[in-house]
């Protein structure tokens, strides 16, 4: 990617890895991973456990150094000058980092003086961030009471108490229940559109990527295997999606499909075939002919417009649903 | 806290070096000042944890004073100024703060595990204000003890012709230990970034430290090789210093070079402890 002056963030070829622990192999964290982010603007990282999307973070945040691999944070070489980019980012990392001995009000009172806010300053934004995250009920009392929505949208006004440039976003809404989940989502969304922050986001969630991000790039193994608007992605996958759920696995049904005129990319995943088709309406009655003649009993047929799962299937070769559980 | 207002944000623009590092002693300062207080309100709100800090030097005091009351009619013992009371005040003061400082990285430990160590270190917060604060607040705490200590020896009879100075004298050496072992400790936390394994660490140290020391018994009465030890043991400069001082004749030939060898000691310690920020780091 060239340089580019509007670029809140940018990470070129990062590897990393990680000395091998009790006798297993080294961990290859990252392998060349690249990613950049334009000015306030949202970027998703998209990737399983174990992808490499936290390392990634700590890296861009001055936490971890990459063994090789260059990257600028608002325009600040991150291994040359961490110390700039401290004061020109925020953190929320993947687990929550609040002081559960302070309130609210402290928590947010410390981050601010610590990255220069006078004392007046430093309460005047936290009361400002208590009232838009909804907290300001709670600004009282010690973190450790907060639920686990309260305390993720804590971490979250901690990272933006000294409105950074660019925004980290570890996972923000894993182990939130659907509500919290979608208010968070909601305030994310407005927090870019206000604050002129870029984000990096990180997520298992492919929803969650599609309805905040400009821009996803999907992360497998440590590098970008592919990166575009969600539009694009999508629109990169002609056709549509017909999945066939099975009665029970049988070996010979990817086989099968593949002999059926107008379906191509079939895959099987247990008793769950994929294929795209130029129109999935059209391709259903010969699925279903071709199965049954093979006297392989079908559940369900389902037609799908493509969705970020079957750019995930198509790039990293494996469920991601199915991955992200495991 | 303090009232010094906010510098203006950090510019990029390359800053003359002087004016750069002036800024860096000022937010050294003032990042310490913040995080000492964010350790004292932790304190102040746990209770329990509050009551044991302040319990611990007296039961200290009255346990050893009484098992150990007819030692002083051991032939050699130092028993200038009379009591056994009055010998083991200052080795109680000293060991009160060898065993709260030991514990003084299981809150770093607790940062780690919450994840407030990590934003900490994301955030232009200098390490060395990381280390200092964690020693300010030591050092408040000893303090603290320290004059309870006085107040329990003194209530109980307890005389000290060395006065305020020696007083003065004997809240120094105990701070500067304290600030020793909280340095070494915080080291170590940062290096195991175990609970388990720090406290068995700093057990490990502190009780020989301990032992090996004139804090409890005269180490004229001690095996020779006690003696000699004890000649290296910081915990022995502190008690050795103190006491002296309380006493109605100090030695200061003998206080000062403790009291820097103690200071020494204290510098070196804190910037090794302020190092091992790297070895943490190298693991995330
Ligand atoms: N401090 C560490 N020491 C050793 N290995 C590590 C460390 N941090 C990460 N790893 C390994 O590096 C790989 C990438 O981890 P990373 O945390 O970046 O994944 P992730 O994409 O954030 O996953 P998750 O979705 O589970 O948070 C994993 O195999 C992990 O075990
Ligand atoms: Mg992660």
């Amino acid at each position: 990617m060239s340089p580019n002056p509007a670029a809140a963030l940018v990470a070129a070829e990062l590897t990393k890895t990680y000395p091998a622990g009790r006798g297993g192999p080294p961990v290859r964290a990252l392998d060349g991973l690249s990613v950049s982010v334009a000015a306030g603007t949202i970027v998703a990282l998209l990737g399983r456990n174990g992808a490499g999307k936290s390392t990634t973070v700590k890296i861009l945040t001055t936490l971890a150094r990459a063994d090789s691999g260059t990257a600028e944070v608002a325009g600040i070489d991150v291994s040359r000058d961490p110390d700039g980019v401290r004061h020109a980012i925020g953190l929320v990392s993947q687990k929550s980092s609040s002081d559960p001995m302070a309130t609210g009000r402290e928590n947010l009172v410390l981050a601010g003086r610590i990255q220069g806010l006078s004392r007046s300053a430093a309460r005047g934004r936290a009361a400002e961030l208590l009232a838009r995250l909804d907290l300001a009920d709670a600004a009282g009392r010690l973190a450790k009471t907060y639920s686990g929505g309260m305390a993720r949208k804590l971490d979250v006004a901690i990272g933006l108490v000294h409105r950074p440039r660019v925004l980290f976003l570890d996972e923000p809404t894993t182990g939130l229940d659907p509500e919290a989940r979608a208010a968070m989502w909601a305030e994310i969304g407005r927090l870019s559109a206000d604050e002129q922050t870029a984000i990096l986001l990180t997520t298992h969630y492919l929803e969650e990527a599609d309805r905040l991000a400009d821009r996803v790039a999907i992360v497998d193994a440590g590098r970008v295997v592919v990166e575009g608007t969600p539009d694009e992605l999508k629109s990169e996958l002609r056709g549509d999606t017909v999945q066939v759920e099975l009665v029970a696995g049988a070996a010979h049904a990817v086989a099968v499909l593949e002999r059926v005129p107008g379906l191509g990319e079939v895959s099987a995943d247990g008793t769950r075939l994929r294929a795209r088709a130029e129109s999935g309406a059209q391709a259903v009655p010969g699925v279903l002919a071709a199965l049954d003649e093979s006297g392989i009993a079908v559940a369900s047929v389902t037609v799908a417009r493509p969705s970020l799962d079957d750019v995930y299937v198509r790039h990293v070769g494996r469920e991601f649903a199915e991955e992200a559980a495991a | 806290m303090s009232t010094i207002s906010a510098p203006p944000l950090p510019t990029m623009a390359a800053a003359p070096d002087g004016a750069r590092r002036a800024n860096a002693t000022g937010a050294l300062l003032r990042h310490s000042t913040f995080l000492t207080a964010r350790a004292v309100r932790t304190l102040l709100r746990q209770p329990a944890y509050l009551a044991i800090t302040l319990v611990q030097p007296v039961i200290w005091l009255l346990l050893f004073g009484q098992l150990f009351r007819n030692v002083v009619r051991i032939p050699g013992f130092t028993a200038a100024s009379g009591s056994y009371l009055e010998f083991i005040t200052p080795g109680v003061i000293v060991m009160t703060a060898l065993f709260s400082s030991g514990w003084a990285g299981t809150v770093y430990i607790e940062d780690m595990d919450r994840g407030v160590m990590d934003r900490l270190l994301a955030s232009p917060v200098r390490r060395g204000a990381m280390i200092v604060g964690t020693l300010a607040y030591q050092s408040l705490t000893t303090t603290v003890q320290t004059l309870i200590v006085f107040g329990i020896a003194y209530a109980s009879g307890a005389r000290f012709d060395g006065g305020a100075v020696g007083v003065l004298v004997t809240v120094l050496a105990a701070c500067l230990i304290s600030v020793v072992i909280a340095s070494f400790s915080n080291a170590i936390a940062l290096l195991v970034r175990q609970q388990e394994a720090l406290i068995g660490i700093s057990q490990f140290i502190v009780l020989p430290l301990q032992f090996l020391s004139s804090s409890i018994m005269d180490t004229r009465v001690s095996p020779a090789w006690v003696r000699h030890v004890a000649r290296y043991n910081p915990v022995d400069w502190a008690t050795t210093a103190a006491r002296s001082a309380l006493s109605g004749h100090a030695e200061w030939g003998a206080i000062l070079p403790r009291l820097g060898f103690l200071l020494a000691l204290a510098v070196a310690m804190g910037r090794l402890a302020t190092r091992a920020f790297r070895s943490y780091q190298r693991s995330l």
